[in-house]
């Protein structure tokens, strides 16, 4: 396997659905390429990053004005059956 | 009488209960959700009132089709999609997509071929858990990311950030399995070129040299 090789194995490889033969032959190409394995950490991590950012909250105001508005509709649809 | 030390009900049996007409049952899966459904909004639209509004419109539509949620995927992935609708319905009025009809956005015109090979490869200076403590990085990462094509944002949006499967994410775009992929692979590509010009080590920069093996 050779570098430009990557990119094709890329997402399964971090994704960890890769073929089993294929996975190997990348780790083997890995072991002696340190580029692609600094690739390979540093989309793992990118990946990590945004997975672990924290969600925004919502403005109070929008939070309050939300549920009220679903409680109304609730309200008209289960009180018009 | 309820059990307080119960557990928490799961979001399947909060789905039964506000199906059978419980509001609270149903405020309960709002509370749940309602965080990663405006984060989502917010990160695909980048304006507070379209992301309240989406939001909204999706809580309301969640409620209105209730009755219709068979829970063949997750009652997330139903309302991550719904919002996703909602989202991209809100960006082609805008004219902010890039590929403005749904059909252009679900053209196979994305090849391999095209894809740039990563450029600065370094090793990041700070792990992401360190990183994670910093307020700088979430102004990096959004920026990042509001700087990548809608269709890319989506997908990794989707898939990276909400978990979806490629499957999963593919059916809420109204995409194939292979696209997603590509163009999952595309955005992981450049946000890792971004954040790496930020976030690397220029000490331990490397010059790709193409390497071959036997």
């Amino acid at each position: 396997m050779k570098c430009e090789d990557m990119l094709a194995v890329l997402n399964e490889y971090v994704d960890g659905t890769i073929d089993p033969s294929i996975c190997a032959e990348f780790e083997q190409h890995m072991a002696g390429c340190n580029p692609c394995q600094v690739v390979v950490d540093n989309i793992r991590q990118t990946i990590t990053l945004y997975k672990n950012g924290q969600p925004y909250e919502l403005p109070v105001r929008f939070r309050e004005q939300l549920h009220e508005a679903l409680r109304e509709r609730w309200k008209d649809k289960f009180s018009a059956k | 009488m309820t059990d307080r030390t119960a557990p928490d009900p799961s979001d399947d049996e909060l789905v039964l209960r506000a199906k059978a007409g419980e509001l609270s049952a149903f405020e309960n899966l709002v509370q749940r959700h309602e965080k990663r459904v405006y984060s989502l909004a917010l990160r695909l639209l980048r304006q507070e009132q379209d992301a309240e509004d989406v939001t909204q419109q999706t809580f309301l539509s969640a409620l209105e089709h209730l009755a219709g949620f068979r829970g063949e995927a997750g009652f997330a992935t139903w309302l991550l999609r719904i919002a996703t609708h909602a989202a991209l319905k809100t960006l082609r009025k805008q004219g902010g997509l890039q590929r403005v009809s749904l059909e252009a956005a679900t053209e196979n015109t994305e090849n391999e071929q095209a894809i740039p090979h990563p450029e600065y490869i370094a090793d990041w200076r700070q792990s992401p858990a360190q990183l994670v403590e910093r307020n700088e990085t979430r102004r990096l990462l959004d920026e990042a990311l509001a700087s990548l094509d809608e269709k890319h944002r989506l997908v990794f949006l989707l898939r990276d950030v909400e978990g979806l499967s490629v499957r999963e994410t593919a059916e809420a775009l109204g995409l194939g399995e292979a696209n997603v992929k590509v163009r999952l692979l595309r955005a992981r590509l450049q946000l890792r070129e971004l954040l790496t010009r930020t976030l690397g080590d220029p000490e331990s920069r490397v010059s790709r040299a193409p390497h071959h093996h036997g």
